[in-house]
């Protein structure tokens, strides 16, 4: 390319970032690794590591991975139907519609979890329009329900928008192909449009999974104090019990699960192309 | 049929999107302290809002740190970005590989790795190592909304420019730079709006005293809700939602110019 003079120029120009992106982004990386398998006096060690299959901790564990499942299954539940008929109502780009359903996201994070609190609460808002009502009150506030809840509320758009996205893409003309060569609308669901639309689920199933199984604010304000989730206890580690190392041992089995959804995302992604 | 199905199911998500906010709306009207009962309309909760220093600092570290974020993040994903089309594909790959590591991972991970880095480098954690976080996880987002608009530049204008007797930095304002301007728009307001709502990386790099919203409401929630927080969150929905629509106003309107 003509626009830079010579290779060493344009090295040059990138050469900031390179170095911000070593300095706070691989250094800091390798430090979570080195603090993961040492031990407090230095020596190599898979201990920190281990201490996940600990009662306590594999059951947090277990509890994240069965939570954020559930968490981003209903969202794709609830989204892929939205994307549906969002997309068969052929709309502009930037329709207020679709921004209407990812505006929420703009929406600060905690303020958001905040209110299902304030609805869930014993003496909530939903408990005095059911008594109000003589209905049953609910006392889900500090369940794995309402942590789940909290979880769909929180990162539904992130599954609404990829899903509408791809679904809005897919041509026409391939659907009306499908029908004209005799496929029913079961067949030409199965063998077109969820195909084509794969990408957007496998993103927003990243979108959703990956902050739900890491989270620890809407454990704590929707789970109490006694439901801990993976995310709150290494949150404990570094802030209350400043023990770095086990923090960062299991820091790096979270980056573990990570690593293992991206590949099964590569994969079916690779699959779906072919 | 079918329609009116279709229209309930939107009609249904609307509600669970928006009721718990039109809630706390509402509660911050509310004289009463319980969430139960209604007490009748007040301001209170607002003018105690308004008078509370805390809230004041927060806001005002919130924003500036995502001002700062936003113009650093913007100004060096830029730079690199254009500086990568004069790179072997290798370094690149490299680049890009690195870039999408916070985008990927946990954003617990990378604020407990920023966390280990300040600590070790005894840099005592505050408004700058915030900043420097912010600026971190911004620049990937900067990155990939320039990077297509790079990918798509026409080099051809360019070097007719240059034929035509236009100095390289005169050819690259008036050619390249105009091509990539909508890409660095959406990312400087996407690493905004991230640096706006993040807190779990801001949670972790933050230190002891020092507040963002974001870690504000986390405190507060913990201790318990007060009705000044349902006026704070009135007030950014309000301002987020008319934000909003002025972004997205924008670019319709001016491509109807055209």
């Amino acid at each position: 390319m003509k626009l830079f003079k010579s290779k060493r120029s344009a090295g040059l120009m990138a050469s900031p970032y390179i170095a911000w992106a070593i300095i706070f982004i691989v250094v800091p990386l390798c430090m979570v690794f080195y603090y993961g398998l040492t031990s407090a006096d230095g020596g190599f060690t898979f201990d920190n590591i281990a201490t996940i299959m600990k009662p306590g901790y594999i059951k947090a564990l277990k509890r994240s991975i069965v939570l954020a499942i559930i968490s981003t299954l209903v969202c794709f539940l609830l989204s892929y139907p939205l994307g549906m008929i969002l997309a068969s109502m052929k709309l502009k780009k930037n329709a207020y519609i679709v921004t209407l359903f990812i505006l929420p996201m703009w929406m600060n994070f905690l303020l958001r979890t905040l209110t299902w609190m304030t609805l869930l609460e014993g003496k909530g808002v939903i408990n005095t329009i059911l008594e109000f009502l003589h209905l049953p009150t609910l006392n889900i506030i500090n369940t794995n329900g309402a942590i789940v809840l909290g979880m769909v509320y929180n990162f539904l758009p992130f599954m609404i928008l990829p899903i509408y996205n791809a679904l809005n893409r897919i041509d026409e003309n391939v659907i009306n192909a499908a029908r004209d060569l005799g496929a029913g609308t079961v067949q030409t669901f199965l063998r077109i449009t969820l195909p084509l639309s794969m990408p957007g689920i496998l993103s927003g199933i990243t979108m959703v999974f990956i902050p739900a199984l890491t989270t620890f604010a809407i454990s704590t304000m929707l789970g109490g104090s006694k439901i801990l989730l993976i995310g709150n206890i290494i949150e404990q580690e570094f802030t209350q019990l400043y023990d770095w190392h086990l923090g960062s041992g299991l820091s790096i089995v979270l980056m573990i699960f990570i690593i293992l959804n991206m590949i099964i995302e590569n994969l079916s992604d690779n699959g779906g192309n072919n | 049929m079918r329609k009116v199905l279709e229209r309930i199911y939107l009609a249904i998500i609307l509600i669970f999107m928006y009721a718990p906010i039109l809630t706390l709306i509402v509660l911050s009207f509310n004289s009463s302290k319980s969430r139960a009962k209604w007490g009748g309309f007040t301001l209170k909760w607002y003018i105690n809002l308004l008078s509370d220093e805390a809230v004041a600092s927060a806001l005002f570290n919130t924003l500036s740190i995502a001002v700062l974020a936003t113009i650093f993040s913007t100004i060096i994903g830029t730079f690199t970005c254009i500086a990568m089309i004069g790179l072997s594909s290798k370094l690149r790959s490299i680049i890009m590989g690195i870039t999408n590591i916070p985008m990927i991972n946990a954003d617990i991970v990378t604020g407990i790795s920023l966390m280990l880095l300040f600590r070790f480098l005894h840099i005592s954690t505050g408004f700058t190592t915030i900043l420097l976080a912010h600026i971190t996880f911004n620049i990937p987002f900067v990155m990939l909304s320039v990077m297509p608009r790079v990918k798509n530049i026409n080099f051809y204008v360019y070097e007719a420019a240059l034929d035509l007797g236009a100095s390289r930095p005169y050819a690259f304002f008036k050619t390249i730079l105009p091509d990539i301007v909508p890409g660095i728009v959406s990312g400087a307001l996407m690493a905004f709006t991230m640096s706006l709502d993040d807190f779990i990386i801001t949670y972790f790099t933050k230190g002891s005293g020092f507040e963002t919203l974001s870690t504000l409401i986390y405190n507060e929630v913990k201790r318990g809700i007060q009705p000044e927080i349902y006026a704070l969150s009135a007030l950014i929905f309000v301002v987020v939602l008319v934000l909003l629509m002025i972004v997205y106003r924008a670019p319709q309107a001016k491509t109807k110019e055209k």
